[in-house]
């Protein structure tokens, strides 16, 4: 456990220190590399909170990142248009301020999780997996056909939205909000697993029989996990909605909501920082393969399959396993 | 709304469903027999609509690119089965759904690699194409109709095939024991390899069929995967009835909602906001039905007890 | 007079052609061991099922302290005071031995709502988790992985489980299955001391430590409770004999 310590100090350190070598080196591209990075791996440990410590094979949670994109582009759609939006008799302002729009992106997330969950935690095993990625599928389909918001062509924001006392047009200070951001949630869900809740979420993974009998409610305790993960993913959508000034149906999509699943993977699941070097790895071989053939995916899909069949552990499975080789 | 295009609509339907049921009974198989959950289906059915496409440019023949579609998407089954989804069927759910998702992007990726990025397409041969009139003077393309008579005969034949002969027996016996059928001395890879082959060769037909209605490109096969995965929810997982019935509940939902609701909501609603609002709602209705049925019956219509 | 403990009343219960419960009314006082008895396929996990919860019965009632229990679902009953142990071990076996007497202590607190402070950090609960390993004898694996557990301290460690939620009644589902000679006699001592804390409902099938533990005893036959008594009454009844006990008494 030690070298995972360390596997994952060099990490958020790593990632940290090129952002800073690019800003001094004037390659601003680098630094919205590292901030994608930076918002797929939130959006990731979002999924691991639900995957990893619930054992909830949520193959729908493109839907929360997707919520948390529209979320941010209809209130700063509103507000660059200056006209309220109208919602019954409440008139409803836009606003272009990131707290607001996260707060707004996160409720709403974890009201979406708490509908979803409500239902498809009435079941388990496959139907899990295909009620998910039905429900994520409504709602891509539900965009395309609202035509309120761009429809099919998505919704463009001019300006990025705005965070009091920073200028959020400078790469590498947007990059250290979503930094912030991701170190907040890698230590809430540090805290997360020690906590009791957390102790009763994995046991009810394990063995939910257990956990009744102790007196608790796995359905209770998944529908909490599953809304937190919701959450957490909502907020990593605003934020990528921010990163590109763009909001579009895609960001619904079954893909989005595999990838999701892939960074947590590749990493290593369960693993608090597997969703970052999942992403890292992700976004690196995107733009080195992406570089070399334009059919990357194949690669893509070699690798996840080789990693399924054999490296169980992920990334971080594999460094530690050697680390700890060495002892 | 008048009858004819009342009548229309529920052929529509029909038509829809019997197509889904072609996806949905080939996963429905698979998941009952060798309880694996295969994302890459879709590609099985991008496969076939893929081979008859190439086939019916190469030789002009209809009837030689369903044959080439059922052959692609079997053979292609066959070979994935064995170098990849074999390994799969001791692993969790979770590693069958990443594997899976790796096929996906390996054939999309592969089919884009080979085919190009443009779509292709498949014409309704001559002696399918046309209307035809039906009792009650509905005027209905003969192609959708063939469509219709097609998926009914398979879901017989698949009916017939697993009531009556060895292969059936071998099945049946799978789904309700699978250390079973090793003792009755079943070769069980070949049986899971006929299986998963048989599912990919319906699932290759499906895309042969409707790609001719519609374009032949990549990423063709996940929207109708989906589709079916809402199918087996509402059937019952493992359940070939279920999934017929599955599938003809989601596809006259899900034609009949995007006719009527634009006209339901346009009772009370100006017509232009009637038309955005209910084909918005009506995106969302087989869904909706889906979240109904789990909530009155949380292992679907023919699902088993937990 | 006060009300047993547990009580069963006229249960019910049937899958298809199988009567696994045939009007079985028993019921569980104050300071005793009772322990029910059978073949095998008498009905006896299915009536500990109905007991604690997890199946519902066709018709008859599940009374807890003179509450009618029988709506209500498996946590319910064990947050009122059933604490069950399972034939077969349902343990988190990716935790710690630790973890899972925590787990016990915590499901009997209420208080797994907790988000911030570690579950190791309190103090109480970890206190309770810590004793109730000490009277299992397992206060030296508490670090330990459970999956590493052997199959007897795996038995162990379902007991301490059990104490931890500091119950109105045990309710145990064959604690010395698969266990040895001294094994049997280990836990045979730790229950032997438990009725004074809370009864205990035993199914066992290792009849030296029925005998030597139960105050009173009920025979399961095919659903049916042929008879109740105690240890003397049951091993001179000739229904027994015939039915069950055999050359055994």
């Amino acid at each position: 456990m030690i070298a995972e310590k360390y596997f994952n100090a060099a990490l958020l350190g790593g990632l940290a220190l090129i952002a800073f070598w690019a800003y001094g080196a004037d390659e601003p591209f680098t630094i919205t590399l590292l901030t994608k990075v930076t918002i797929l791996a939130l959006a990731g440990v979002g999924l691991n909170i639900a995957l990893g410590q619930g054992g909830l094979i949520s193959l729908g949670h493109a839907v929360f990142f997707g919520i948390g994109g529209y979320a941010m582009g209809i209130l700063a759609s509103h507000a660059q248009s200056y006209q309220p939006m109208t919602l019954g008799p409440w008139m409803i302002e836009g606003t272009k301020s990131m707290p607001v729009i996260w707060l707004t992106a996160m409720v709403s997330a974890g009201l979406v999780a708490l509908s979803i969950g409500l239902v498809s935690l009435r079941t388990n095993g496959v139907y899990f997996i295909m009620i998910t990625l039905a429900f994520g599928q409504m709602f891509y389909y539900f965009s395309i056909s609202w035509p309120a918001y761009g429809g099919e062509d998505g919704l463009s924001i001019y300006v990025r939205n705005s965070f009091p006392g920073l200028n959020t047009l400078d790469p590498i200070q947007f990059f250290g909000i979503t930094f912030a951001l991701l170190l907040l949630a890698l230590l809430f869900h540090a805290a997360l697993v020690r906590s009791p809740f957390g102790l009763a979420l994995n046991a009810a993974r394990q063995s939910p029989e257990r956990v009744k009998t102790v007196g608790l409610n796995p359905f209770r305790l998944q529908l909490a996990a599953f809304v937190i993960s919701g959450v957490i993913t909502g907020l990593a959508g605003a934020l990528f909605a921010d990163l590109n000034r763009f909001v579009s149906p895609t960001m619904f999509s079954w893909q989005l909501s595999g990838e999701i699943m892939v960074f947590v993977i590749l990493g290593g699941t369960a693993r608090l920082c597997g969703p970052v070097a999942g992403a890292a790895m992700f976004i690196a071989l995107e733009h080195w393969l992406g570089g070399l053939s334009e059919y990357w995916h194949i690669y893509l899909g070699l690798l996840l399959l080789a990693v399924v069949l054999f490296a169980p552990g992920g990334l971080i499975g594999i460094v530690t396993r050697r680390e700890a080789a060495h002892d | 709304m008048t009858f004819v295009l009342f009548a229309e609509q529920v052929l529509n339907g029909v038509q829809l469903g019997v197509m889904l049921f072609l996806m949905a009974s080939g996963l429905t198989l698979v998941f009952g027999v060798m309880g694996l959950i295969n994302l890459a289906h879709g590609s099985l059915y991008m496969v076939g609509a893929f081979a008859a496409a190439g086939v019916a440019a190469a030789t002009g023949s209809f009837l030689l690119a369903l044959c080439a579609a059922l052959a692609a998407a079997a053979a292609a089954g066959a070979i994935v089965e064995m170098l990849v989804i074999r390994r799969l069927y001791a692993r969790d759910h979770l590693d069958q759904v990443l594997a899976t998702f790796a096929l996906i992007l390996i054939f999309s990726e592969g089919t884009r690699w080979v085919f190009g990025s443009f779509p292709l397409y498949l014409n309704v041969p001559a002696y399918l194409a046309g209307p035809v009139t039906l009792p009650g003077g509905i005027q209905y393309p003969l192609y959708r109709l063939f469509l219709i008579v097609v998926g009914l005969a398979i879901a017989g034949g698949l009916y017939l095939m697993i009531a009556r002969t060895r292969l059936g027996i071998q099945i049946r016996a799978g789904e309700a024991d699978r250390e079973m059928i090793a003792a009755l001395g079943v070769d069980i890879s070949r049986l899971y390899t006929i299986v998963f082959a048989l599912g990919a060769a319906l699932a290759g037909l499906a895309g042969a069929l409707v790609g001719t209605i519609q374009s032949v490109q990549v990423g063709m096969g996940e929207p109708v995967l989906i589709l079916a995965f809402v199918v087996i929810v509402i059937g019952g997982i493992g359940s070939i009835k279920g999934a017929l019935v599955g599938a003809l509940l989601v596809g006259l939902t899900d034609t009949l909602g995007g006719v009527l609701l634009p006209r339901i909501f346009a009772t009370f609603m100006d017509n232009s906001g009637a038309t955005s609002a209910g084909s918005a709602v009506a995106s969302m209705l087989i869904y909706l039905l889906m979240a109904a049925v789990l909530f009155l019956r949380p292992r679907g219509l023919f699902g088993g007890a937990a | 007079m006060t009300d047993p403990v547990i009580e069963t009343r006229g249960l019910c219960k049937r899958f298809g052609a199988l009567e696994a419960s045939r009007d079985v009314t028993l019921d569980l006082r104050a300071g005793e061991i009772h322990a029910v008895i059978g073949p095998n396929g008498a009905g006896k996990s299915t009536l500990i099922s109905q007991i604690c919860g997890g199946i519902k019965p066709d018709s008859g009632q599940v009374w807890l302290a003179g509450r009618d229990v029988t709506a209500w679902d498996v946590a319910a009953r064990a947050r009122a005071g059933i604490a069950r142990t399972f034939q077969i071990s349902a343990l988190a076996m990716q935790d710690t031995v630790l973890q899972n007497a925590l787990l016990g202590a915590l499901g009997a607190s209420g208080r797994w709502l907790g988000l911030f402070r570690p579950a190791l950090g309190h103090t109480d609960l970890r206190d309770q988790a810590l004793a109730a390993l000490e009277r299992t004898g397992l206060a030296d694996h508490a670090a330990m992985p459970t999956g590493e557990l052997s199959h007897g301290q795996r038995r162990q460690l379902e007991i301490a489980i059990a104490l931890t939620l500091a119950p109105q009644a045990f309710v145990m589902d064959e604690p010395m299955a698969g266990l040895g000679i001294e094994g049997s006699r280990e836990i045979t001592a730790l229950l032997d001391g438990l009725r004074a804390e809370a009864p205990v409902l035993l199914v066992e099938h290792d009849m030296d430590a029925v005998f030597a533990l139960a105050d009173r005893i009920s025979v399961l036959v095919y659903g049916q409770i042929i008879a109740t008594g105690t240890v003397s009454e049951i091993r001179a009844n000739p229904e027994v004999r015939a039915a069950y006990l055999g050359d055994l008494a």
